[in-house]
């Protein structure tokens, strides 16, 4: 049924106007050839935020975000420079990075792998940036991680405790400064033994994802090396809001430990709906029971007010610790927004400072001149003690400090007590054990 | 031209100019000026508003023309980037057997979904496939996790098979490519102070999407579009006259999960990971928002109904307090405060907000969707100057 009622002449003046209108760009394009993706021309350089704002983790997001806009001044060389001063790296000055001004954009990853994704690649093309910083929530740090590797920018993870994300999901492009899962549990061993001895019996719930999965794993494969014994492990999904349908099972299990590899408001619900259904007032196999929640923060112990008290766990850093470096960040983050950071606000905050320094000591914003300079970085005074970042698998390496739920918390901020300071040494692991194998960081990309 | 007729020609040839024009058109502001924010021709949402303009063209044939309002459609969007993902896992990089593959198995399974589901109409048939779409979100999730990878996703390995490709070099993953075009590679024209990205992977996904839209552009004008306007217009009365219309809803059905499923092999090839949450019932929901949002039984709508949502989601999420109080800056200290707060609610992670009184705004007062706007200020327009025009010249919904 074609009515084609068409001239040639018609078709022929059409085709000549859309032609020359189609090549018109052409005769103002000049050569744009970059020497590596988002390479910073003007006097500014920006950096990516992309964190969770909405969804279970986004609590640990917003502190997150606060800390990087303090980086961001800091590195601008507004306020009182924080850990610029106690860094044992001195390559910044408070002047920018190489001379430019840092700018930022944020994004919101919702907690989900695509969001994120999503916001990211806006980031990357859109807004230029050469970095990336954020990521809570390992399933979306290492989502990010690998759009970076192919993008050619750098990603220096926020807060992921997965060991996957340095361990068979590393990527030469991304760098972690938080400890993992298997650091969790070389720390907790010890200190579980002595609190509660070699025979108890340990019911997991997990969240359902790489993160709740290696972390449970690590916390398995310590407590059963010191003689518990791993009743049950349940995987339950992030965000599910409820979780007494999972708690239920455990009264009639014969556990006496739960241990609960949850995060965020997740590990909230359900410490407080553990704590609801008496489990912590019975006596099982003639112990108390009790709950270990092996990776805390103060946002989570804050969310669960006096249901932590005693509850074991560790942390990657805490605002309590003496350090000068810990002191001078409490003091600039106090002072600007009221509270005292978190870890994972931490964590974004160290991370920022240390791409802004490998930038410097690099003399170049190429993620491969970067990457170069982080690999096999030791530094000290970002409140960790000496700190190595290892080239291997891009991991740091670092004190772990094992906490308690306070017992009887003077404000709302004192939450948690550091019970012990690891030693790095009792957390280190060679890049080939078993829980981190089958991974390969690639060769760096600068996407030139 | 292609067996259409006059105005169908020139409205497709219209719709072909604005997808190849899109990334000029969607770049209206330079890139140093402070509106560049508001700027979208950016190849990641070009992708998106080309793929999720698919999605919309294909779930339109079945509610549009039908009325069967499925709310399970990202089941076979999710069960599409699957599929997508497997290929380029373990036969090739190519996006074309990906796609191919992502198509066909969607079909198969929304087959199965609308056999059983459409022997209920109206709600039921609603519930029935939103459940089966929230069923296969929990699958993937937690129980194919060695096909499905979980909440982490589906991604490409280094240590993957590919067993057409040759080892990737350099240590790095491969890119999704059309026979050696890799689907991110661009080009930037720097044409004064603006710059216009034209990226490969959009407009592979707009040719995609044209061919699509052309399809539904043949199914709207054909006897079987027809059939199914029957069905939605009265079927009870369709079955008094002794037709069976169940092979028609169901053909819609695969034909629409075709498209959803053709959409995640697309989203797939532009970006190789696949995640449960593609499936989740907000996704499904946001096809029918965009859908209505656009006018639902319009060819146009579904596709900007896509784009405006995309919009929203990816521009307003991104603006934030220190954003606002750029804008605002000029306002007295005081004043300033209220204002941003009172803006920060609608924008950031408060865009959904936006998005739901739009969606209100539109279904109050434009039942017709943003077409139907549209349609109402061109008669306006031409009333305004004079030319008064029969109303059969307008483009008319498909009811």
């Amino acid at each position: 049924m074609s009515k084609t009622n068409y001239s040639r002449r018609g078709v022929l003046k059409s085709g000549a106007v859309a032609g020359a209108g189609l090549a018109l760009p052409t005769i103002f394009t000049g050569s744009s050839a970059a020497a590596f993706t988002n390479e910073p021309t003007g006097s500014t350089v920006t950096f990516g935020f992309n964190v969770p704002q909405t969804g279970p983790y986004a609590e640990e997001g917003l502190d997150e975000l606060r800390a990087q806009e303090l980086a961001v001044e800091h590195l601008n060389g507004i306020g009182d420079g924080g850990m610029l001063n106690t860094f044992s790296s001195k390559a910044l000055g408070g002047d920018g990075i190489l001379g430019k001004q840092v700018q930022f954009v944020t994004g919101d990853t919702a907690t989900k792998s695509d969001v994120a994704r999503a916001s990211a690649q806006s980031m990357i093309q859109k807004d230029g940036v050469v970095m990336i910083n954020g990521g809570s929530s390992s399933g979306v740090a290492i989502a990010v991680q690998g759009l970076c590797q192919e993008a050619g920018i750098i990603f220096m993870a926020g807060l992921t405790h997965s060991n996957d994300t340095t361990g068979k999901d590393k990527k030469a492009n991304g760098f972690r400064h938080f400890f993992n899962g298997y650091m969790s549990g070389a720390a907790l061993g010890p200190v579980l033994e002595k609190e509660y001895g070699n025979d108890r019996r340990a019911y997991h719930l997990t969240a359902d994802y790489t993160w709740g999965w290696t972390q449970q794993e690590s916390i398995a494969a310590s407590t059963e090396a010191l003689g518990w014994e791993t009743v049950q492990n349940v995987l339950t999904p992030v965000g599910a809001g409820d979780f007494s349908s999972y708690i239920a099972p455990v009264l009639n299990s014969g556990a006496d430990t739960l241990i609960l590899n949850h995060y965020g408001g997740d590990m909230v619900n359900s410490l407080t709906q553990a704590v609801q259904f008496g489990l912590r007032d019975k006596q099982v196999n003639g112990k108390d029971f009790t709950i270990i929640v092996p990776l805390y923060s103060e946002l989570m112990a804050a969310g669960a007010g006096s249901n932590i008290q005693g509850v074991f766990g560790s942390m990657n850093w805490n605002w309590q610790l003496q350090d000068a470096g810990t002191q001078a960040f409490v003091r600039s983050f106090g002072e600007k927004y009221g509270r005292p950071p978190s870890g994972s606000a931490h964590t974004c905050y160290v991370q920022t400072l240390l791409y802004a320094d490998a930038v410097t000591r690099a003399g170049s914003f190429n993620p491969c001149a970067v990457a170069e300079a982080l690999e096999d970085f030791e530094f000290d005074g970002m409140g960790n003690g000496p700190t190595l970042y290892r080239g291997a698998d891009h991991q740091c390496f670092k004190d772990v400090l094992v906490m308690k739920g306070r017992d009887n918390p003077t404000n709302e901020y004192d939450t948690l007590e550091i019970v012990e300071v690891t030693p790095v040494e009792q957390v280190m692991y060679e890049p080939d054990h078993p829980m981190f194998a089958g991974g390969d960081l690639g060769e760096c990309n600068d996407g030139a | 031209m292609f067996g259409l007729s006059q105005k169908d020609t020139k409205f497709l040839l219209i719709v072909v100019a604005l997808t190849l024009l899109t990334p000029i058109l969607l770049n209206p502001f330079p890139s140093e000026s402070g509106l560049a924010q508001f700027n979208a021709g950016y190849p990641a949402l070009m992708q998106r508003f080309a793929i999720y303009g698919l999605m919309a063209i294909g779930f339109n044939i079945l509610f549009g023309l039908t009325g069967y309002l499925s709310f399970g459609h990202a089941a076979f969007l999710g069960v599409g980037s699957y599929a997508a993902v497997w290929m380029f896992k373990l036969l090739s990089m190519n996006v074309l057997p990906a796609i191919i593959l992502a198509t066909i198995v969607s079909g198969l399974f929304a087959l199965v979904i609308g056999y059983i589901s459409l022997r209920r109409s109206g709600i039921y048939f609603s519930i029935l496939t939103l459940a089966f779409a929230e069923m296969s979100y929990r699958l993937a999730y937690s129980v194919f996790t060695p096909i499905t990878n979980g909440e982490t996703g589906l991604q490409l390995t280094l240590s993957d098979p590919r067993i057409l490709d040759s080892a990737p070099e350099g240590g790095s993953l491969p890119v999704p490519t059309l026979f050696g075009l890799d689907m991110n590679a661009s080009w930037t024209a720097n044409v004064g102070p603006w710059d216009f990205t034209f990226n490969i992977g959009y407009y592979f996904c707009a040719v995609i999407a044209i061919l699509g839209f052309y399809l539904s552009l043949r199914i709207f004008r054909s006897p079987f579009g027809m059939m199914l306007r029957a069905i939605k217009s009265n079927q009870t009365r369709m079955s008094y006259t002794g037709l069976n219309s169940r092979p028609y809803t169901l053909a819609a059905f695969v034909i629409s999960g075709m498209y959803a499923g053709l959409a995640g092999g697309l989203l797939a090839a532009m970006d190789p990971l696949a995640g449960a949450e593609r499936m989740q019932w907000t996704a499904s929901g946001e096809v029918v928002l965009m859908t209505i949002m656009g006018g639902v039984g319009t060819l146009m709508g579904p596709v900007i109904g896509a784009g405006f949502i995309k919009y929203a989601e990816n521009i307003f999420s991104k603006i934030n307090e220190s954003v606002l109080h750029g804008w605002f800056g000029w306002l007295p200290d005081g004043l300033e405060d209220i204002v941003v707060w009172f803006f920060a609610r609608f924008v950031g992670e408060g865009w959904h907000l936006t998005l739901g009184l739009m969606f209100m705004i539109v279904v109050i007062a434009l039942p017709g969707g943003l077409v139907e706007g549209g349609q109402r200020i061109a008669r306006w327009v031409r009333r305004k100057s004079g030319r008064e025009t029969a109303a059969d010249e307008t483009t008319k919904p498909a009811e």
